[in-house]
C-alpha cells in the first residue's frame, strides 16, 4: 500500500488553500495584494487550486510605484487577462505628480509614500476587511512573529506586543468597521520551498529571475538596471553583464547579481551555495537594523 | 531538500537560559537554515551577551523590544530543512507569558523539545513543560539535557535526569520520550554522536527529527472533514470544500452530513489537477455529493458507523490567554472547525496548578492559568475529544465586546451525567436518555430540534405556518383544541419527544393549559407570543415566528452567502 503521506510541499500546499478558503468564508470583502513577483505567482496559483473550477473570487492589486521593470507590466496585464482576474491597479499619483523619487526623497520616504501611503490608501479606497499577503516567516527576523491573520487597527498599523495568539488552524476573524487583516498564507513557506513550487507547478514568473546578458550600470558592488532613466553619473557606462534579480522592486532599488542560472534548477543550487538572504540586495532593509520592523508598524508589509 | 521530503513541526520548551534559542539557532545553523548575511547581521548587532564568537541565539530572538531587553517575548516560527525533512519550529519564549506561547507553538507540533539545564536537573518548570506537553496533545517528546560541557559529560548526571523526567512524564500521560545529552552551543549529538559521550549509543537529536514516524500518528480511519466554504460557480457545481481532518475520502464512499444526518455518496473529488481517487489529512480538497444535500459552512461530513458526539455541552480543558480573566456565564464566542458560535463556560469545575497539578477551587480564569472546565453552547457541535482528534476536539474562545482570542481549549471525553445541566435559553435535547433512537439522532435526521409553538385564536396562520416549515423541510403537525383541548399540551409533548414541531392552535385563551404546555416542553423550546404583539396578517406574523423560532436555534441558520447563491 502506498504511504498516504504528503510531502512538506503538498502539506504547505494544502494549510495555504485552507486558509485562503477561510478568509473567503468569513470575510464580506477580501483583496489580494500582488506584487507581480515570485510570491504572488505562487499565491495565485494555490487561490486558483482553492477555489477551481470557479474563479479566483476576489480582486488583485497591485500597488504601483510606478518605477517598476517594463517585464513586469507585461506579465502582469498578460497573467491578467489569461487567468481572468480582477485586477486593479494603485499609485498615489498625488505623489507621483509631485515627483517623488529615491534620489530626493531618500529610499525611506519614497517606500513610505508609494507603497505604504498607497497601500493603505488603496485598502480604504476599496473598503477591503481582509487583504492577503505574500509575506514569508523566513524572510527577516521581524516576520518569524508575524500570524497568519495579522490584526491591523484603523491606521493600518501593527502592534507586535498586541497580537492574537493563534493556535491550531483556528484563526479569528472578528473586526470591528475600520479595522483590518493581513492574512499571510505563505507563512510557513521558505524561499526554497517558493522555488520548488514554481518548479514543480510550472508556475509562469517574470522573466527577470533568471540569468541573462542585461545592460547594466556597474558602480563598485552595485549592478544597477538602467530603466527610467536611471541618472547615470559622469564617466559611467552601461555595459553587458550576465546578471538576474533577487527580488523584484522599483528598479532604481533592486541590485542585479552577476549570475549564471538560467534554469529554476541551476537557480536553486546558486540560491543553496549562496546562502544569502533575498533582500541582500534590497537597500531598504540596511538603512537601520531591523527597519523592517519600523515600516511593518507603520503599515507596510 | 528533495521535493519528496517531510513536514515536520516542532516546538521547544524550556526555562529562561536553558539555552533554547542557542539550540534552535545552532539546529539552523546545521541545517542551513541561515543565510550568511544574517549571520553577519548578527555579528554587528549591537547587543551580544554571549563570550563566544557567534551568538547563536540572536538568530532567534527577532523584535526590536526584545532585542532591548534581551529576552523573547513571543512565539517565533523558524525553518530549517535537511535532505529528508522541513521543520517548522515554533521557539516559545520562557518567562511570564510561558503558559500561553507553550500552547500556542504546541497546539501545531508533532514534537516538542524539552530543554533541562544539566547542572539544574529536572526542576519545577520542567513539570510544566511535560504537563503542557500533554495537554496539547503533542505525540512525541525529546528531552535535551544541555550544557552537558558544564558538568564534563557525566553519565550519572544524564541518568539521574532521565529516569526524574520519566517517571514524571509517565503520571502526565507522555508517551513517545527519548534523551538526548547535548551541549547546543559546542554542538555536541546535535548532527552527529559525540566523542565525548562514548555513554550515550542513540542516535543525535537531529537524526531523531529526522526518523520520527508521521504516518502512525495520522487517523485514517474516522471521517471528518468539516465543510469549509461551499463552491458554486455554475448552477450545476457543487463542491464542498474544506481540510479533511481525518479519515479518507473515495469516490463511491458513503457519508453523513452534520447535522442533517443524511446519508448519500461521493460523487468526485474535482481538483485544479484533475479528479482524485483518494484524498486523506491533511488534504485541502473539493467534495462533490451524489444527491442534492443542503450543506453549509460548518457542517461535516462524516462516517455513518464513526459519528462523532453531537451535543451542546462538554467538558474541556482551558488555557487563559488574556489579561481579563474569564468568568463562568459570561457570552463568548467558540469557535470550533468551520463554526462559530455562542457560547458560556457554564461552570469552572477547577483550576489546575501546573507546578503541582494540585487542582484549585477557582471562579475566574487568570491569564497564563488552566483549568478544567465544562461549556454550553447555543448550537449543537459535532466534535470528538481532544486526545481523540485534534482537530474535531480543539476550540478557540473569542470576547465578542473586543474580539480577542482569550482562550483555548481541548475538549475531554465526558459522560452525560458528569456535565451540568444546559441553562441556556436556547433549544436542547430532552436529556440523553437510554432510547435506542436519541433525540441526538432525531435532531441528525431533521435537521432541526423539536418544539412547541403556542397560538391562540390564530387558526389559519397555524396552517401557514406549518405549511412553511414542512416546506423547509421540517418535521411539524398542527394540533388543533376542537376536541379534547385538556390533552393538547401532552399531545405536542409526545410529538416532541418524536422530534417533531407541534403547532398548537387554540381557539380561547387558557393560561393554565399553556403553562402546563410550558412545563412539558421545557422553557427554552416552548414558544408562546403575546396575541398583542403578533402582526395581524398571517404571512407577517408567520415569518416573525420563523424568525423566533431561527433565534432560538430550533431551526438551522442559514450560513452567510455562498457564492452562486440567488443567482
Ligand atoms: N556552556 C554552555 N552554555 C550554553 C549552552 N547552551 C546555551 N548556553 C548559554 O546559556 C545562555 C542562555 O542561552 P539562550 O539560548 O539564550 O537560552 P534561552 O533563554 O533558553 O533561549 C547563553 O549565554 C548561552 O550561550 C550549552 O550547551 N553550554
Ligand atoms: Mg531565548
Amino acid at each position: 500500500m502506498e504511504t498516504r503521506i504528503l510531502s512538506h510541499l503538498r502539506a504547505l500546499e494544502a494549510e495555504s488553500i485552507h486558509i485562503f478558503r477561510e478568509v473567503v468564508a468569513e470575510f464580506s470583502n477580501p483583496v489580494m495584494l500582488y506584487s507581480v513577483g515570485k510570491d504572488s505567482s505562487v499565491m495565485l496559483r494555490l487561490a486558483q487550486k482553492a477555489f477551481h473550477p470557479a474563479k479566483i473570487p476576489f480582486p488583485v492589486l497591485h500597488i504601483d510605484t510606478s518605477y517598476k521593470f517594463e517585464e513586469m507590466y507585461e506579465f502582469r496585464d498578460n497573467l491578467a487577462k489569461e487567468l481572468g482576474l480582477n485586477l486593479i491597479v494603485h499609485k498615489n499619483q498625488a505623489a507621483l505628480d509631485a515627483g517623488a523619487n529615491p534620489f530626493d526623497l531618500g529610499t525611506q520616504k519614497c517606500c513610505a509614500q508609494l507603497k505604504t501611503r498607497a497601500l493603505l490608501d488603496a485598502l480604504e479606497a476599496g473598503g477591503y476587511d481582509a487583504a492577503f499577503g505574500g509575506a514569508r516567516r523566513d524572510e527577516e527576523k521581524s516576520r518569524a512573529k508575524e500570524r497568519i491573520y495579522s490584526f491591523r487597527d484603523k491606521f493600518g498599523q501593527w502592534d507586535p506586543k498586541n497580537q492574537r495568539p493563534e493556535l491550531w488552524n483556528v484563526y479569528n476573524c472578528k473586526i470591528e468597521k475600520g479595522e483590518t487583516i493581513r492574512v499571510f498564507p505563505l507563512s510557513n513557506w521558505t524561499e526554497l520551498d517558493i522555488w520548488r513550487y514554481i518548479e514543480v507547478e510550472n508556475i509562469p514568473i517574470v522573466p527577470l529571475y533568471l540569468a541573462k546578458e542585461r545592460p547594466m550600470l556597474v558602480r563598485g558592488s552595485s549592478i544597477i538596471p538602467l530603466e527610467h532613466n536611471y541618472p547615470v553619473k559622469e564617466g559611467e557606462k552601461p555595459e553587458m553583464v550576465k546578471v538576474r534579480m533577487r527580488s523584484l522592486g522599483c528598479t532604481y532599488c533592486t541590485g542585479a547579481m552577476r549570475s549564471d542560472a538560467e534554469t529554476l534548477p541551476q537557480l536553486m543550487d546558486e540560491l543553496v551555495q549562496f546562502k544569502r538572504s533575498e533582500r541582500e540586495n534590497r537597500i531598504i532593509d540596511h538603512d537601520t537594523e531591523g527597519s523592517m520592523e519600523i515600516k511593518k508598524r507603520e503599515g507596510y508589509f | 531538500m528533495s521535493v519528496e521530503s517531510q513536514l515536520l513541526r516542532f516546538t521547544t520548551a524550556g526555562s529562561v537560559d536553558d539555552g533554547k534559542s542557542t539550540l534552535i539557532g545552532r539546529l539552523l545553523y546545521e541545517a542551513k537554515g541561515v543565510y550568511e548575511d544574517q549571520l553577519a547581521s548578527v555579528q554587528n548587532s549591537s547587543v551580544n551577551r554571549s563570550t563566544g564568537p557567534i551568538d547563536f541565539s540572536l538568530l532567534t530572538d527577532g523584535l526590536r523590544a526584545e532585542r532591548e531587553q534581551g529576552i523573547t517575548i513571543d512565539v517565533a516560527y523558524r525553518y530549517a530543512a535537511t535532505p529528508r525533512r522541513k521543520f517548522i519550529i515554533a521557539d516559545t519564549p520562557g518567562h511570564e507569558q510561558y503558559t500561553r506561547n507553550m500552547a500556542t507553538g504546541a497546539s501545531t507540533a508533532d514534537l516538542a523539545i524539552v530543554l533541562i539545564d544539566a547542572r539544574k536537573g529536572v526542576l519545577v518548570q520542567s513539570r510544566r513543560h511535560a504537563f503542557i506537553t500533554s495537554l496539547l496533545g503533542i505525540r512525541y517528546v525529546a528531552v535535551a539535557v544541555n550544557k552537558m560541557d558544564l558538568v564534563d559529560f557525566r553519565e550519572d548526571v544524564f541518568r539521574k535526569i532521565e529516569t526524574e523526567f520519566m517517571a514524571y512524564a509517565q503520571s502526565v500521560g507522555l508517551k513517545n520520550v527519548a534523551f538526548f545529552p547535548i551541549s547546543a552551543l559546542e554542538g555536541d549529538n546535535i548532527t552527529e554522536p559525540s566523542a565525548r559521550t562514548p555513554w550515550y549509543t542513540g542516535p543525535s537529536l537531529l537524526e531523531h527529527l529526522e526518523n520520527v514516524d508521521l504516518v502512525e500518528a495520522r487517523n485514517f480511519t474516522d471521517l471528518r472533514f468539516p465543510v469549509q466554504y461551499v463552491n458554486r460557480p455554475t448552477l450545476d457545481f457543487r463542491g464542498y470544500t474544506g481540510q479533511l481532518a481525518s479519515g479518507i475520502l473515495r469516490p463511491g464512499q458513503t457519508v453523513m452530513t452534520l447535522p442533517s444526518g443524511r446519508i448519500t455518496k461521493v460523487k468526485s473529488l474535482p481538483s485544479f489537477d484533475g479528479d482524485l481517487s483518494e484524498a486523506f489529512p491533511p488534504m485541502s480538497v473539493t467534495v462533490c455529493l451524489e444527491d442534492e444535500v443542503d450543506i453549509s459552512r460548518g457542517d461535516m461530513l462524516v462516517d455513518p458507523d464513526r459519528v462523532p458526539h453531537v451535543s451542546r455541552r462538554f467538558a474541556a480543558k482551558l488555557v487563559w490567554m488574556h489579561e481579563t480573566p474569564g468568568e463562568a456565564e459570561r457570552d463568548y464566542l467558540l469557535k470550533h472547525t468551520s463554526q462559530t458560535v455562542r457560547a458560556q463556560i457554564s461552570k469552572i469545575r477547577h483550576r489546575i496548578d501546573i507546578n503541582t497539578l494540585a487542582e484549585q477551587p477557582a471562579n475566574k480564569l487568570e491569564l497564563n492559568e488552566i483549568a478544567s472546565i465544562q461549556v454550553e453552547t447555543r448550537r449543537p457541535l459535532f466534535f470528538d475529544s481532544y486526545g481523540q482528534n485534534r482537530t474535531t476536539g480543539s476550540f478557540i474562545l473569542i470576547d465578542p465586546v473586543s474580539n480577542a482570542t482569550v482562550a483555548a481549549g481541548m475538549i475531554e471525553e465526558s459522560t452525560a451525567e458528569s456535565l451540568e445541566p444546559l441553562k441556556l435559553g436556547s433549544l436542547e435535547f430532552s436529556g440523553e436518555t437510554e432510547a435506542t433512537v436519541t433525540p441526538a439522532e432525531r435532531y441528525k435526521r431533521a435537521g432541526h430540534y423539536p418544539a412547541t409553538v403556542w397560538l391562540t385564536a390564530r387558526q389559519d396562520l397555524a396552517g401557514m405556518l406549518e405549511r412553511k416549515l414542512f416546506d423547509l423541510g421540517c418535521y411539524v403537525h398542527v394540533l388543533a383544541d376542537d376536541r379534547e383541548s385538556h390533552l393538547l399540551p401532552e399531545l405536542a409533548r409526545v410529538l416532541n419527544s418524536a422530534g417533531l414541531i407541534a403547532i398548537c392552535s387554540i381557539a380561547s385563551p387558557d393560561p393554565a393549559e399553556a403553562q402546563r404546555a410550558q412545563e412539558l416542553a421545557g422553557d427554552t423550546r416552548f414558544l408562546l407570543v403575546d396575541p398583542q404583539k403578533l402582526p395581524v396578517h398571517d404571512e407577517e406574523a408567520s415569518e416573525v415566528l420563523m424568525k423566533m423560532l431561527e433565534d432560538r436555534g430550533v431551526l438551522r441558520r442559514k450560513e452567510r452567502f455562498e457564492v452562486g447563491e440567488g443567482i
